[in-house]
């Protein structure tokens, strides 16, 4: 066995004629936290979808445990263990909590045509994981809506390891949080991956991915610039690598001629 | 799939329970969709207690009257706030009942079909539209709305000119004979607990006719039939996995699909819902008419819609309840039967219609803002 759970090698994307991914290639062990960076367009949203099941890759494979995979549907990828948070969450704010975290997956009990949804069981299942993100849901029956932000990101990121995530794909989990919403969540992350996860973090935020990521893929118009190890580069190498680095230079030097012009 | 089992039974003890029940239950209340109707139907019950409380409205026969009246709305009212909940309307509900008319009673009283096998034509036909309403919403992605007007100048004209070439007429009498010693027909067309009202009858309890029998016979059938569906309905919604899912694709139909609901599946199993609703709705009416009228149900769509509204289901899905739809229908059926006890003129009715669903509409969305607003 090799020591990567899951591999994406060469994966590449074409949409007609537009090249959305060339070549992007990333690995990932266990309890790794792999932050993908990338500016708009970068082809960060096609790489999430390709590695959820939605897209089929153009080119190139996807190993997990060792064996070849070929995902037909989302529903594959999410059997195997590649658990998918999209940005919005996967979550229906007039719901209950409970009714939330097993939307699609409802416990079951009674005899068969009789089956009943087995609401106390999933109210205690889901009382007690949120409890231990620390969340305390005093009821599990109030509606998703009254959540913050970065609660219901937990209830989603929770809902995944529960059904069996091996392999999180996080995307943009902290891009519509304030500083503390975000810092509640990327420690949620840390501790998943201390459990023994992989998680892909996708991200246009070098200051939250920074400090909780093991490695950085940066992704720059359809193409992985690289992955680099968090002792092999800094934070500034990392922002200036996205496409907005070089234009803030950029920004930051005509300001500067702006400045001197008024001055003078 | 991989499910990790936890031990659930470590948190019992762990204060949970008590937590819970610090919840008021005036909050609880607040929470649950019919809670408007439910307001409602006591103010309506109040208003004509006052009113026309001794007229005779509140009297056996009078109450039966204006509970077959809520009865029968509410049985397609069910129907409609399900398939609300799920996120669709149904606007061919009206022109299913005149379909399913036909359908009973052509084949049975031209074609010769014993009465039992053209009731289980008229339910086939039913799934059938229903499925081809569903299937059109779900794999075109238009607007239930467009799909479902279609529907309802499509069926209501195929009505009329199926039975004016077969029939020559606009009507298909000739069906009360056929009612006796159908092993089906009986299902919408016997009075029952008809013992009891014998009974109070006999102790000088309610009024009788001249002859000495009850005014008041039985408990109709449509009635029989909206307390069944309300509590199926109520039990599918909220007791099993397919009510998740039917909220769940109300609610938000990309989240439920990403997540693995079968939204499709579901949307098109409401859609025969509402189809067959209708046809419960049309043999009910039919068999106890004895006739098949091409214009029967015409509007009905609109006042189901109304009735679920009213009951607390939002028009944009994801929220609402049964309880609450079979409350609206007992408001509006009272009061389309309370007001001929009053002095106002019954044209008011509309006029209290449309004013009674603004009313809930404003209040809905009062709720809703609540139930989703964040700390």
């Amino acid at each position: 066995m090799s020591e990567y759970l899951v591999q994406f090698n060469n994966i590449s994307k074409f949409f007609g004629k537009v090249i959305a991914l060339k070549d992007v290639t990333m690995k990932l062990k266990k309890g790794e936290i792999m932050c993908l960076l990338g500016d708009n367009g970068a082809g960060k949203s096609t790489l999430i979808k390709t590695l959820a099941g939605v897209h089929k890759p153009d080119e190139g494979e996807i190993i997990f445990e060792d064996q070849k995979i070929v995902f037909d549907s989302p529903r594959d990828a999410l059997d195997i263990g590649i658990g998918t948070v999209y940005q919005d969450l996967a979550l229906v704010s007039l719901m209950s909590v409970t009714r939330n975290f097993f939307m699609g997956r409802e416990p079951q009990k009674g005899l068969p045509f009789f089956k009943t949804f087995d609401i106390e069981k999933a109210n205690t299942i889901a009382a007690e994981r949120m409890g231990q993100i620390g969340i305390d849901v005093r009821d599990p029956s109030q509606a998703v809506g009254t959540m913050s932000g970065g609660e219901r990101q937990c209830l989603a990121i929770s809902r995944a390891i529960y059904f069996g995530a091996k392999v999180l794909v996080l995307d943009e989990p902290t891009s519509a949080l304030g500083v503390h919403q975000a810092s509640m969540v990327l420690k949620y992350i840390v501790k998943a991956a201390s459990q023994g996860l992989a998680v892909i973090l996708i991200t246009h935020n070098v200051h939250h991915a920074y400090p909780v990521g093991n490695s950085f893929t940066v992704l720059n118009r359809g193409k992985s610039m690289g992955t680099f190890q968090k002792k092999d580069i800094s934070r500034e190498k990392l922002l200036s690598m996205m496409a907005g680095g070089e234009e803030l230079d950029k920004l930051e030097v005509e300001l500067k001629e702006m400045d001197r012009i008024e001055n003078n | 799939m991989s499910v990790k089992s936890e031990s659930i039974k470590s948190k019992k003890d762990s204060g949970q329970d008590e937590r819970l029940k610090k919840i008021s239950p005036l909050r609880v209340l607040l929470n649950r969709p019919e809670l408007g109707a439910l307001g409602g139907s006591i103010l309506v019950f109040i208003f004509f207690g006052i009113v026309a409380g001794d007229t005779g409205m509140f009297s056996a026969y009078g109450t039966l009257n204006f509970l077959d009246v809520s009865a029968n709305l509410g049985i397609i009212a069910i129907a409609a706030a399900m398939l609300m909940i799920g996120g669709e309307f149904d606007l061919s509900i009206g022109s299913m009942i005149g379909f399913a008319g036909i359908c009973i009673a052509i084949p049975a009283i031209y074609w010769g079909w014993p009465l039992w096998t053209s009731i289980i034509f008229a339910f086939a036909m039913a799934v059938l539209i229903g499925y081809f309403n569903g299937i059109m919403v779900v794999k075109t992605g238009l607007p239930s709305f467009i799909v479902t007007l279609a529907m309802l100048f499509i069926l209501r004209g195929a009505t009329l000119a199926i039975t004016r070439l077969i029939t020559g007429r606009t009507q298909v009498p000739g069906l009360r004979v056929l009612i006796e010693d159908d092993p089906i027909a009986w299902l919408f067309a016997t009075d029952t607990f008809q013992w009891l009202f014998t009974w109070l009858g006999s102790m000088k309890l309610i009024a009788l006719r001249t002859d000495g029998t009850p005014l008041a016979t039985g408990i109709p059938p449509s009635v029989i039939w909206f307390i069944a569906l309300t509590l199926f309905a109520t039990w599918i919604l909220m007791k099993t996995r397919y009510g998740n899912w039917i909220f769940a694709s109300g609610g938000d139909k990309v989240g439920a699909t990403n997540v693995g609901v079968p939204v499709g599946r579901v949307k098109i199993s409401l859609f025969i819902g509402t189809a067959v609703a209708s046809t419960i709705f049309a043999c009910i009416q039919v068999l106890d008419a004895g006739s098949a009228d091409t214009m029967r149900g015409t509007l009905k769509e609109l006042e189901a819609i109304a009735a679920a509204v009213v009951g607390g289901c939002l028009l944009t899905g994801g929220y609402g309840s049964a309880i609450g739809a079979a409350l609206g229908a007992i408001i509006f059926g009272t009061v389309s039967m309370g007001i001929f006890y009053t002095d106002v003129d019954t044209d008011w009715f509309k006029v209290f219609l449309g004013a009674m669903m603004l009313i809930a509409v404003v209040f809905n969305n009062y709720i809703r803002k609540k139930v989703t607003e964040t700390k």
